[in-house]
């Protein structure tokens, strides 16, 4: 990306040095964001890695200790009330009210954000049918499924058409094919120019941003699009197969120049540090004559050699 | 920007409204707990004790110690339920609880009563008069003790069989208000206060801790809702839940236990809100403290027990030292507990009670400062 193109770009949030700490506990440490309009970026990291406190940074929900946030054009600190309505939180655990009927939540939801009559009326029916819940509409909320919930919950955030949406880990109580639907829809919502920013822990997922940031115990360890994450990974990634491949991965792990061994089925998926010239021939020769090719990297990849202490060169 | 506002705080207020219908287990409370109270306090609590299970001990054993005996029985005061040979086994019966006093009749009875100046005026404050007899008390429930003490002076022109003549009382009294001296009378406007105390601050501390439990007040923080909209939205659904309580109490106070009620419905009502708008703010006030709906719970009975104990419902005001008074002054239910026996018994209309009326509105303004000082839009 050149100097020249990046001026151009319009970021929906940007964020430099932000830090939370609790106590002694650091839960966000020295973040740099710069997230383009219209994209969906990712926060990908396991539990505890602080996705859901950087949310809570971003949207206005906690204070930060250090750092500067400009929201969608505007500094956070002093424009939290009026950002507020344009932007929408899907909360990490269910936020809405389980003893109100998803077309109760939905009107609550409608009047706090300002929506009166018809104009209520009409959006809260469109809702209904895009998240497919119109045979739920009387239903408690407390009664629903975990894909219901979310796609109420995802319809509450974006009642008000926010322009800029924050979902923390929206697909955790979600099955695989429910999943599938609410991507679908967050495109169509990334389409409609929103700009969203998701943390998950699942590598599917993911891979399906625009662009993500690898996050480990508040810091984050690499950003980019995937491709680009792919590319730039400082390994290479040969695949093993044959017998004896546990007793294999002991003798591997140990290797300084290997970072790690992970048995995926009948392979043995080893991540060889790029200053390694000639990657296949050192596995073969350690691994006794046992078949060995190069593999395209994952994502999976990217993230483990980045996190468990492997980032450092 | 202003019909918004009460668009929003419509909103909520209708929301709070539907969950707390639904609250099965809650709504029951707000009609079960006044009339189970009322029942319970109404029927039970009498502070003029009657019929306490006394014994005997006769070693006169004449006409005139019967006689004594049949005049006690007649002050309904005491039931003599059982006779001991001696003090000793009634001392036991006393210990294990059996009977709650004890009267001992000297074999001189009749001697000491024909030389006793109630029985026959002739020797006023001669050497020779002596009690007629001994009441022994278990005093650790005071309210016997001053029942039987009062036995002291009791009257022996049953016993004389002859009208003696009583030297004039010092004072004469005159009952206004409850000349029948019941209890409940008393006790149905103040239990109005001590359960208003109760579930408003209960509900409302808990109703707003409850979003931060539920995870609720996470999504709300980033909508455009203001904390005092949040606030009122969530307590006027109370307003109306602690006038109906007041409602249930006063109508069957005064169907089922014919308490008077002699004020107007206009004081009442004004009083009643100025209670319940300062009972609100003050749960708002724990709600900013407490994190959790037990923390709540133990905060609201923290206020209750001086409420119960120092606001004149069981103790007269009156008679606590200084500094008890200190303290029931700064709890709103003793201005209220003030107010309502007021009105409702002594038909004070609320301009006569402005002091107190007052300082509620004073208190609830304060509460709501606080509240809102305290509320920060923000987690953790
Ligand atoms: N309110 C809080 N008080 C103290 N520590 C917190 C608080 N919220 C989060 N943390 C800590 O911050 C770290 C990051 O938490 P979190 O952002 O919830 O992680 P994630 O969402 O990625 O699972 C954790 O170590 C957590 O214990
Ligand atoms: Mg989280």
């Amino acid at each position: 990306m050149t100097s020249n193109a990046s001026e151009q770009i319009e970021y929906a949030i940007e964020a430099t040095g932000l830090t939370k700490r609790f106590g002694d506990n650091i839960a966000v440490n020295k973040l740099d964001l710069n997230i383009p309009k219209g994209s969906i970026y990712g926060f990908l990291g396991p539990n505890g890695c602080g996705k859901s406190t950087s949310i809570r940074l971003l949207t206005g929900l906690l204070e930060a200790s250090e750092g500067d946030v400009t929201i969608l054009g505007k500094p956070l600190l002093g424009h939290e009330e009026s950002l507020k309505k344009r932007i929408g939180y899907m909360t990490q655990k269910f936020s809405l009210y389980d003893n109100l009927t998803v077309k109760e939540n939905l009107d609550f939801v409608g009047a706090i954000y300002g929506f009166a009559g018809k104009r209520k009326k009409s959006r809260i029916e469109e809702l209904l049918a895009l998240y497919d819940l119109e045979k739920q509409a009387k239903q408690f909320a407390g009664s629903m499924s975990g894909g219901q919930k979310q796609r109420l919950a995802l319809a509450c955030a974006t009642l008000h058409s926010p322009e800029l949406l924050f979902l923390d880990e929206p697909t955790s109580a979600v099955d695989p094919e429910n999943r599938r639907e609410f991507w679908e829809r967050l495109f169509d919502l990334c389409a409609a120019g929103t700009t969203i920013l998701v943390s998950t822990h699942y590598m599917d997922e993911a891979e399906r941003c625009h662009a993500l940031a690898i996050m480990e115990d508040g810091n984050k360890r690499a950003d980019g699009s995937p491709q680009a994450l792919m590319d730039a990974m400082p390994a290479t990634v040969v695949e093993v197969s044959g017998n004896k491949l546990r007793q294999l991965k002991q003798t591997l792990t140990q290797h300084p120049e290997i970072l790690s061994a992970a048995q995926i089925g009948a392979h043995l998926r080893v991540l060889i540090k790029k200053k390694v010239l000639d990657p296949l021939g050192f596995i073969s020769e350690l691994s006794d004559g046992r078949e060995t090719i190069l593999a395209r990297p994952s994502l999976e990849d990217v993230f483990v050699t980045c996190t468990g202490g492997r980032h450092g060169d | 920007m202003g019909i918004s506002m009460w668009i929003r705080v419509y909103a909520i207020f209708v929301k709070e409204l539907k969950q707390l219908s639904r609250d099965k287990m809650t709504f029951g409370m707000i009609i079960m707990i006044p009339l189970v109270q009322l029942m319970l306090f109404g029927y039970a609590i009498n502070t003029d004790a009657r019929h306490i299970p006394v014994g005997l001990v006769d070693l006169s054993q004449t006409s005139e110690s019967r006689a004594v005996e049949h005049a006690l029985v007649a002050t309904q005061s005491v039931d003599f339920i059982a006779r001991y040979r001696s003090i000793k086994d009634a001392e036991v019966a006393i210990t294990k609880g059996e009977i709650r006093a004890v009267l001992y009749l000297p074999a001189d009875m009749t001697r000491r009563l024909f030389n006793h100046p109630l029985y026959d005026h002739k020797q006023i404050d001669s050497p020779l008069t002596l009690p007629i007899g001994q009441w022994i008390v278990d005093g650790s429930d005071t309210v016997i003790a001053s029942t039987i003490r009062a036995l002291r002076n009791m009257p022996l022109d049953e016993v004389a069989n002859h009208t003696t003549i009583r030297t004039a009382p010092s004072f004469e009294v005159v009952q206004y208000f409850n000349p029948e001296q019941r209890t409940v009378v008393n006790i149905v406007p103040g239990l109005v206060a001590v359960i208003l105390t109760m579930t408003m601050i209960l509900f409302t501390s808990s109703a707003i801790v409850r979003e931060h439990e539920h995870g609720n007040m996470e999504f709300l923080i980033t909508t455009p809702v203001r904390p005092m909209e949040l606030m009122i939205g969530k307590i006027a659904p109370y307003v109306l839940v602690g006038l109906s309580q007041v409602a249930i109490i006063l109508s069957v106070g005064h169907w089922v236990f014919s308490v008077p009620i002699k004020g107007s419905l206009l004081s009442l009502l004004g009083g009643s809100i100025l209670f319940i708008f300062a009972s609100l703010t003050l749960g708002l006030v724990l709600s900013t403290i407490a994190k959790t709906q037990l923390q709540a719970m133990q905060m609201t009975i923290f206020i209750l027990l001086p409420s119960i104990l120092l606001s004149g419902f069981m103790f007269p005001y009156d008679a606590m030292p200084v500094a008890a008074q200190w303290i029931a002054e700064a709890l709103p239910v003793t201005h209220f507990m003030r107010m309502i026996r007021a009105i409702a018994l002594r038909d004070a209309s609320l301009l006569l009670l402005g002091k107190d009326a007052l300082w509620l509105g004073l208190f609830t303004i304060g509460g709501i400062i606080i509240a809102s000082l305290r509320f920060k839009k923000k987690l953790g």
